[in-house]
């Protein structure tokens, strides 16, 4: 029973140790500040075109869906503010997050888990470099940066997506749209919507670099780390979202 | 056990690693002296890669002290051991070069990274260059790893152990999964570093040759090629022959103890490849 337990313990342990780890270096040097830049491209910019597609589509969907219930209360012109407050403190954090869980989590895990297996991450640490203040901190200041910012793309784009439909489908004035989804907002929906992608940043990092940085087994365990990252940083977003929220409705 | 500290390379007392329940090193000692060249033999998993690692630091012995130079590794911080490793010239079994470097980079890579070294541009250039050139390779500087070949890879390897000048060099498997002409200009290479450099040379193989060649070949400046030594200094060159086997010491001595051995699994190693 001991043993059974031991492994997922011992395994939380190590994703603490690799967070306090990563935490640290980003006080102390050297800086690899070309790679953070590098890093705000590949996760950010190239992040961009599948955030800005799903933002519009679920603020689309999300404008259609809530123009038919509130129909039936007599309520269309409230879609706006739907539209706005759900993407804003929810929606938009959580499926930008997923997506760059999607591209990114795998995508940190597979790269260290190929430089892992063909002792790269050795050799790194033989010719005078800290693998985690090389590839782990630049990966997560990178992150931190641009999640909050993709985040307030979507949101915009989403919102934009439910417009669309307001404007064309439900014939409402741009005015009557506009008007509801801004009032509808206040800072703390804001102020949270944009502290759970920066939370959820880490999440993502963290857990891409800790399969990679643990894959075993060649190839196969390559593949076997980006799956793990993949759907322990989705659980994880979900699971943090949960617990951000709680906070909020309590406040 | 009396022993001169200086002459001491590096020095394993009792070392063992564990990895879950399976031992990789088992009580392991021995000395390796300065000018020395050791040759450790052993089956896949018999623990060569984790004792070469465990030299680096790379891995912390479960139990067992291990000293390079005279320091002890134990409860040493990462960066003090980055101190220790600058004078440590590693060859990894894949070559462990950066994929996402050029040859050049890879080369310059410890001599820009590492505290005692951080030259500026020009000159990590310049000695990239030098080291290439050891190897033969200087037309490679602007290529990445993957456009190179097996043994090309491995050169480069070489060319970034060596590019610190560092007293001691080790070498993982130089010649695993490379044909037999490629194999000998690798060994021919090892060789050619410890004869001109002096260096004191660490070696995992599971190839009777390259052990037999560095035991029996010494390069010589003056005609350019390593050559065979006369017979009675054969095993004189300061070889050590060592035989791992399930992470203990199945055997240590001299070339021609090692021809001799009755040992069977040491024996494998001897005859086999004859």
């Amino acid at each position: 029973m001991l043993d059974v337990l031991k492994s997922p313990v011992l395994a939380v342990q190590d994703y603490y140790l690799l967070a306090g780890r990563a935490l640290r270096n980003v006080f102390r040097p050297p800086h690899y500040s070309s790679d953070i830049f590098l890093q705000m491209d590949i996760i950010g910019v190239g992040s961009l075109p599948i955030v800005i597609c799903v933002g519009f589509f679920s603020g689309a969907v999300m404008a259609m869906q809530m123009a038919k219930a509130l129909a039936q209360y007599g309520a269309v012109g409230e879609t706006g503010q739907i539209v706005a407050i759900t993407l804003v403190r929810e929606l938009g954090p959580v499926l930008t997050s997923l997506m760059v869980a999607g591209r990114s989590a795998t995508g940190i895990a597979s790269e260290l888990g190929s430089m892992k297996v063909t002792e790269q991450i050795d050799a790194m640490r033989a010719l005078g470099t800290d693998p985690i203040q090389k590839l782990v901190t630049p990966r997560l200041i990178a992150a931190c940066v641009v999640l909050p910012l993709l985040t307030i793309i979507a949101d915009f784009v989403g919102i934009f997506g439910g417009f669309l439909i307001a404007y064309f489908v439900l014939t409402m004035t741009p005015n009557q749209y506009w008007n509801t989804a801004w009032q509808a907002l206040t800072y703390t929906d804001v102020f949270f919507g944009l502290l759970k992608p920066f939370v959820f940043a880490f999440a993502i990092v963290l857990t891409g670099c800790y399969y990679g940085l643990t894959a075993t087994g060649g190839t196969q365990g390559v593949g076997r780390a980006t799956t793990q990252a993949m759907v322990v940083a989705s659980v994880l977003i979900f699971f943090l979202t949960f617990f951000i929220t709680r906070v909020f409705v309590s406040l | 056990m009396a022993h001169d500290e200086s002459q001491s390379v590096l020095r394993f007392e009792h070392v063992s690693v564990h990895f879950n329940e399976s031992k990789a090193l088992d009580d392991v000692s021995f000395e390796v002296a300065r000018g020395e060249t050791r040759v450790i033999f052993g089956a896949a998993g018999s623990g060569k890669t984790v004792l070469l690692k465990t030299a680096l630091g790379l891995i912390e012995p479960d139990a067992g002290s291990v000293r390079v130079f005279g320091q002890d590794l134990r409860g040493m911080r990462e960066t003090d051991l980055f101190r220790i490793r600058s004078r440590i010239g590693v060859l990894f079994q894949e070559g462990g070069l950066f994929d996402s470097l050029t040859v050049e980079e890879n080369v310059g890579y410890p001599l820009e990274n590492l505290a005692e070294f951080q030259l500026p541009p020009d000159q990590v250039r310049e000695r990239a260059a030098e080291a290439l050139r050891f190897v033969e390779l200087e037309q490679t500087l602007d290529k990445f790893p993957a456009e190179l070949s097996g043994g090309m890879r491995r050169r480069v390897g070489i060319a970034r152990a060596i590019v610190t000048e560092p007293p001691l060099v080790l070498y993982d498997s130089p010649t695993a999964g490379l044909d037999p002409i490629t194999a000998y200009t690798i060994i021919a290479l090892i060789a050619k570093e410890r004869d001109l450099k002096n260096t004191t040379t660490v070696m995992a193989t599971h190839r009777y040759q390259d052990g037999h060649f560095m035991a029996t070949c010494r390069f010589r400046a003056e005609t350019g090629r390593a050559e065979r030594v006369a017979v009675e200094d054969e095993g004189g060159l300061g070889t050590v022959f060592m035989v791992l086997n399930q992470g203990r010491i199945a055997f240590e001595g001299g070339l021609a103890e090692f021809n001799a051995c009755a040992d069977p699994y040491v024996a494998k190693f001897v005859r086999h490849e004859e």
